[in-house]
C-alpha cells in the first residue's frame, strides 16, 4: 500500500485538473487573435471589443441581471419566511406539506419545472387573464420558485443551528415575537441570508432551461442568447463573456466568503 | 417595575406597526408566515403539475392554446373526456421508451465515474489539514457558481475534431488521426461528470470528513492493513454519502437537456431532449406533458432514495 | 446565611399567615407522553433564594420554564404576586430569566445587550442610559461597555447575561444553571456576589441547579425534585439534617444507610434492630411508627466519631475494621467494614498534623455516635 500515499494526492490533483482545465481555456483563448480554437494566433482584446458593440448581448445580459436581482429578492423573502415556519413552529397542519414542495424543486429537472410552469401560466391566462402572456414577470417567478428552495435550505441550516435561548430571552425582556423576528433573528442569520440570496442569484442568471419555457418575445435572457451563439460552435466573443461573468463572480463569491467568515467568527459560530 | 401590571407597550417600531395592521385584518402573523410560502409554493410549483396531468390526458390540436379540453359544459351535463392516447403512442413508439433507456443508462455510467472520481477527491480533502481543507472545499464549490452553460460550453473546445485534446495527443505523437469525441455519449458523459462532480464531492466530503481517526487507528491497531481498514471501517461508514451523492448526479443528469444537446450526437436521445423537442419544434403539448410524469415516475424511487441517505446521514450526525 | 434566618420575619415560610409570592399549585406538564412535571404545589415568598435543586430530567428547568412564560401548563396555575399567569406571554410578564448560556445577543455590545429590555418599555432615552450604567458598575463590567460578547470571558458573559436580566427590576429573577459554566473556582466567588446582589436587591430568585453545594451555599430554601415531582422543600440545613426520604439523604451529601424494623417505640425515641449494622441504633426522636415496621436509619460520616478503644458512653456503638482510608487534605474518609459484611463510612477531621495513635488500614476501630446523629427514613 506505499502507493496510496501517491495514488490520493494525483486523482486529486488530476480532478481539480478536470474542473478547471476548461475554465481555464474559456479565458486563455478569449484573449486570442484568431477565431480557431487550437491555433493562438497573438494576444488581443478585440473580442471584448466586439462584445461591447453587441447589442443583442448586452440587452440581454441588462434583462438578466434584472430578473436575478429580482427574483433572487423574492426567493430570499419565501425562502426566509418557509424556512422560519418549518424550523420554528412546532407543528401546524401543512407542514409536511411545505416541507415537501420547498425540498422538491431541488431534485425536480429542469425540463419538468419549465413545462409545467408554462403550462399554468397559459391555463392562468385563459381563466383570469393574468398573466398576460409570457415575460420578464413569468421568468421572475420561476426563478423565484426554485431560488427559494435553495434559500430556504441555506437558511434552514442557518436556524436550526443557531442558540433558540437568544430569541426566548428577548421575547422574556419584553420584545413581541415579530420584533424578535427583526431585532435578534435576522441580524443573527444575516450571513446565511448573504449566500441564500448570493445562491438564488446565480442560479437565476445561469439557468436556460426553464427560462426558455416561460420566456415570451423580447425577453430572451442572456443563457438562451448564449444557448443560441454556441449551438452553431466555438465563437471567441462568447469566450470574452464567459472570462468576465467568471471574474466577476469569482471576486463576489471570494468577497462574500471572507465578509461571511469574519461575521461568523464574531456572531461566535 | 416602571409599568405595574399593566402589558408593556414599545414606541411602535416597525414590528409592531406590521402586527398592527395585521391584527386588524384578523391575521395572525404565525398564519401569515405559513401562508405566504406554502400558498406561493402551493400555486407555483404544485398546481402546475396538476394542470401538466390534466393536459397529458387531453388531445393536440391546433389551436391556442394547443390542446383541446378535457371537460366540457353541455346542456346541463358535465362530459369529461380523458385520452390515454399520448400515454398509449410513448408505448407504441419505440423512440420513447429507447430514449428512456439510453437516459437511465448515460444517468448511470455519469454517475459511476463521478463515483470514482469524486471518492478520491473527497477522500483526500477530508484528510487534509484544516487550513487546507477549506480552500480545497471552495475551490470544489467555485466552478459551481459560475454559468453551467458556459462551462460546458468550453467542453466543445476541448473535445473537437481540430479540439485542444487531439491538438495535444497528435503533437505528442500519441495518435496519428484525430478522435472524433465531439456529438458522441463519450463527450455526453464527461459534460455529466464534469457538471455535477461537486454534487458528489460534497456529501461524500460531508461524510468522510465526521469518520473519526480513532476508528481507523483502532483497525489498524487490531491488525488491519490500510486496505481492509478501508473495506471493512471507512467504506461502510460513507455509504449514506456514496448515496447521496450518487443519486444528487443522477437525478439531474435524466432530466439532463443543455450536455446532450451541445456535447451530444444525433444517436444521444435523452429523454429532456425529447420533452424539449415535442414541445419546441412539433409543439405537442400533450405528448410533452406525458413524456414529463413518465419522466417523473422514472424518478420516484431515486428521489426516496435520496431522502432516505439524507435522513440517514442527518440521523447519524446528531 | 442560615444564621441569620433564624428570626421569623427572614423566614415567612415559617410563618401560616404570611402570602406567598409565587403560588404554585398542582402543576402538571406532559410533552406527549412523557410526563416532565407531576402535580407539583409550592408557595415561594417575596425576596427569597429559592433554589431547585435536581439531576437531569428531574422536570425543575420545565417548572422554571413554566414560571417565564415559555411553556404551557398542561394543568394547574401558576400565580405570580397575586395573578395568575395563564395565557400571559413571555414579553409581558414582569419575570426575567437568565439562561444557561447566556444567550446574550452576539450582534449586539454589552450596553446594548443590557438596554434591549429597557427599550421596550415606554421609558427616556436618559433613563435608561442611566440605569445601564449603574447595573454596568454594579457586575463591575464598567471597561468592558462597549465589547462585544465574543470578547468577553466566561465570567464576564456570565454577568453580562445578570445584568440584563437584572436592569429591568423585575419582580422575580428566574436563573437556569446561572454557575453551570463557570469553573469551579470562578463559581465559589460568583455564589457570593449573586446573595449579595440579591441581597441588596430585595429579588425574588428562583434558581435552577443540580450542583448540590451551590443550592446549599445559595439558597434560603431548597425544593428538592426527582422524576417530576418536589420530593423535599426546606431551608439547606433541615434538607441536610432533615432528610424526608432515601432519595434526598443520598443525593444530598454522603449518607450510611441503616436498614431494620422498629423494635421499641417511644414518644422521645425509637430503637431500630438492625441487622445490617448487627447490633441496636437508638434514635432520639419520636417517630410515628408501628412496632416491627421496616424502616431505615441514615447516619452521616462526619456524625460517626472513630477511636481505637471502646468508647464508654455512646448511645450507639459499632465495631469493624478499617478497609480504604482516602486522605483529603483537611479531611480523612475512611471506608469500615462491620462483621455483618456492611460498609460504613466516616469522615473525620484532620485536626493534628499526624498522631502517633492515627488510624490505620487493618486496624480494629470503634464507631461511635450520638442518639441525635440519626435519621429515620420510612420510605
Amino acid at each position: 500500500m506505499k502507493n496510496r500515499s501517491i495514488f490520493l494526492p494525483v486523482v486529486t490533483g488530476l480532478g481539480f485538473l478536470f474542473l478547471y482545465a476548461p475554465i481555464a481555456s474559456l479565458i486563455v483563448f478569449s484573449f486570442n487573435e484568431s477565431k480557431l480554437v487550437t491555433v493562438w494566433g497573438g494576444f488581443s482584446t478585440k473580442w471584448y471589443g466586439e462584445l461591447l458593440r453587441d447589442p443583442q448581448i448586452l440587452g440581454a445580459a441588462w434583462i438578466s441581471l434584472k430578473i436575478a436581482f429580482l427574483s433572487a429578492t423574492l426567493a430570499i423573502i419565501i425562502g426566509t419566511v418557509a424556512a422560519f415556519a418549518l424550523s420554528r413552529f412546532p407543528k401546524f397542519r401543512t407542514k409536511s406539506l411545505l416541507n415537501w414542495m420547498i425540498t422538491a424543486p431541488l431534485v425536480m429537472p429542469d425540463v419538468i419545472i419549465g413545462l409545467s410552469l408554462l403550462l399554468m401560466f397559459v391555463a392562468m391566462q385563459g381563466l383570469i387573464g393574468w398573466p398576460a402572456g409570457r415575460g420578464m414577470t413569468t421568468i421572475i417567478i420561476a426563478h423565484a420558485t426554485f431560488g427559494a428552495a435553495y434559500a430556504a435550505v441555506v437558511i434552514q441550516s442557518r436556524l436550526v443551528d443557531m442558540d433558540m435561548s437568544i430569541e426566548e430571552v428577548a421575547l422574556d425582556l419584553g420584545a413581541k415575537p415579530m420584533r424578535v423576528f427583526f431585532d435578534i433573528t435576522l441580524p443573527v442569520i444575516a450571513p446565511a441570508l448573504v449566500s441564500g440570496w448570493l445562491l438564488a442569484f446565480t442560479l437565476s442568471l445561469d439557468d436556460l432551461v426553464i427560462a426558455s419555457f416561460v420566456s415570451g418575445p423580447g425577453s430572451s435572457t442572456l443563457p438562451m442568447v448564449i444557448f443560441s451563439k454556441v449551438r452553431l460552435g466555438v465563437s471567441p466573443d462568447v469566450n470574452a463573456l464567459a472570462t468576465i461573468i467568471i471574474l466577476i463572480i469569482s471576486v463576489g463569491i471570494i468577497a462574500a466568503a471572507i465578509q461571511i467568515s469574519r461575521s461568523g467568527k464574531k456572531l461566535g459560530n | 417595575m416602571s409599568s405595574p401590571a399593566t402589558p408593556r407597550k414599545t414606541k411602535l417600531p416597525f414590528g409592531s406597526f406590521l402586527e398592527r395592521i395585521l391584527s386588524k385584518l384578523g391575521l395572525r402573523g404565525r398564519t401569515l408566515v405559513i401562508a405566504i410560502p406554502t400558498l406561493w409554493l402551493f400555486v407555483f410549483f404544485l398546481v402546475p403539475f396538476l394542470v401538466v396531468a390534466k393536459i397529458s390526458l387531453s388531445e393536440a390540436m391546433i389551436a391556442r392554446p394547443p390542446y383541446s379540453s378535457i371537460w366540457n359544459w353541455d346542456d346541463g351535463v358535465l362530459n369529461l373526456t380523458l385520452n390515454f392516447g399520448n400515454y398509449l403512442f410513448l408505448l407504441e413508439d419505440t423512440l420513447y421508451f429507447a430514449a428512456y433507456m439510453e437516459s437511465v443508462k448515460i444517468a448511470f455510467v455519469s454517475t459511476v465515474f463521478a463515483l470514482l472520481i469524486g471518492f478520491p477527491m473527497a477522500y483526500t480533502i477530508a484528510r487534509s489539514p484544516d487550513s487546507r481543507r477549506n480552500i480545497l472545499l471552495m475551490l470544489v464549490i467555485l466552478p459551481f457558481w459560475t454559468s453551467f452553460l458556459l462551462r460546458v460550453y468550453a467542453w466543445i473546445g476541448f473535445l473537437k475534431t481540430n479540439g485542444l485534446i487531439n491538438a495535444f495527443l497528435l503533437a505528442t505523437g500519441i495518435i496519428d488521426e484525430p478522435l472524433i469525441m465531439l456529438q458522441t455519449d463519450f463527450a455526453v458523459y464527461v459534460g455529466i461528470v464534469y457538471t455535477y462532480l461537486p454534487f458528489m464531492i460534497l456529501p461524500l466530503y460531508a461524510n468522510l470528513v465526521k469518520l473519526d481517526d480513532a476508528l481507523l487507528e483502532a483497525a489498524s491497531d487490531l491488525g488491519a492493513k490500510p486496505a481492509m481498514t478501508f473495506l471493512t471501517v471507512t467504506l461502510p461508514l460513507a455509504v449514506p454519502g456514496i448515496i447521496a451523492g450518487s443519486m444528487l448526479v443522477f437525478i439531474p443528469a435524466i432530466g439532463e437537456f443543455v450536455i446532450p444537446a451541445l456535447l451530444g450526437g444525433p444517436d444521444t436521445l435523452m429523454i429532456g431532449s425529447v420533452l424539449w423537442n415535442e414541445f419546441f419544434s412539433n409543439r405537442d403539448w400533450p405528448v410533452a406533458s406525458a413524456v414529463a410524469l413518465v419522466m417523473l415516475a422514472v424518478l420516484v424511487v431515486p428521489i426516496m432514495i435520496l431522502r432516505k441517505a439524507q435522513a440517514a446521514s442527518e440521523g447519524a450526525s446528531q | 446565611m442560615s444564621e441569620t434566618q433564624t428570626n421569623i420575619a427572614a423566614r415567612p415560610w415559617a410563618d401560616k399567615d404570611a402570602t406567598p409570592f409565587i403560588r404554585i399549585k398542582n402543576v402538571t406538564k406532559k410533552f406527549g407522553e412523557f410526563v416532565a412535571v407531576e402535580n407539583v404545589s409550592l408557595d415561594i415568598y417575596r425576596g427569597e433564594l429559592f433554589c431547585l435543586l435536581g439531576g437531569s430530567g428531574s422536570g425543575k428547568s420545565t417548572l422554571l420554564r413554566m414560571m417565564s412564560g415559555f411553556e404551557t401548563l398542561t394543568s394547574g396555575s401558576i400565580e405570580i404576586d397575586g395573578q395568575d399567569m395563564a395565557g400571559v406571554a413571555p414579553y409581558d410578564r414582569q419575570t426575567n430569566m437568565m439562561f444557561q448560556s447566556y444567550a446574550l445577543f452576539p450582534h449586539m455590545s454589552v450596553e446594548k445587550n443590557i438596554a434591549y429590555g429597557l427599550k421596550r418599555e415606554r421609558i427616556a432615552k436618559a433613563e435608561i442610559k442611566q440605569r445601564v450604567e449603574e447595573i454596568i458598575s454594579m457586575v463591575q463590567l464598567d471597561q468592558f461597555a462597549t465589547r462585544m460578547p465574543h470578547q468577553l470571558s466566561g465570567g464576564q458573559r456570565q454577568r453580562v447575561a445578570l445584568a440584563r436580566a437584572l436592569v429591568k427590576k423585575p419582580k422575580l429573577l428566574l436563573l437556569d444553571e446561572p454557575m453551570g459554566a463557570l469553573d469551579k473556582k470562578l463559581r465559589e466567588e460568583t455564589q457570593f456576589e449573586l446573595i449579595n446582589i440579591q441581597e441588596s436587591l430585595g429579588v425574588t430568585f428562583v434558581v435552577v441547579t443540580h450542583d448540590q453545594e451551590e443550592a446549599m451555599t445559595l439558597s434560603t430554601r431548597i425544593g428538592v425534585m426527582t422524576d417530576g415531582e418536589i420530593v423535599q422543600v426546606g431551608e439547606p440545613r433541615e434538607i441536610y439534617e432533615y432528610p424526608r426520604s432515601r432519595f434526598v439523604a443520598d443525593f444530598i451529601g454522603s449518607v450510611n444507610m441503616f436498614e431494620g424494623q422498629v423494635k421499641e417505640d417511644a414518644d422521645d425515641h425509637v430503637i431500630i434492630s438492625s441487622p445490617d449494622a448487627g447490633a441496636d441504633i437508638y434514635v432520639a426522636h419520636g417517630v410515628s411508627c408501628t412496632l416491627g415496621q421496616k424502616i431505615a436509619v441514615a447516619v452521616r460520616p462526619e456524625k460517626i466519631q472513630l477511636s481505637k478503644a471502646r468508647p464508654n458512653n455512646a448511645r450507639n456503638i459499632l465495631k469493624g475494621k478499617v478497609d480504604e482510608i482516602a486522605y483529603l487534605g483537611n479531611l480523612s474518609v475512611y471506608q469500615l467494614l462491620l462483621e455483618t459484611g456492611k460498609r460504613v463510612r466516616v469522615t473525620q477531621s484532620n485536626l493534628s498534623r499526624v498522631g502517633d495513635d492515627a488510624i490505620t488500614y487493618e486496624d480494629e476501630v470503634f464507631m461511635s455516635w450520638s442518639g441525635g446523629a440519626g435519621v429515620v427514613l420510612q420510605s
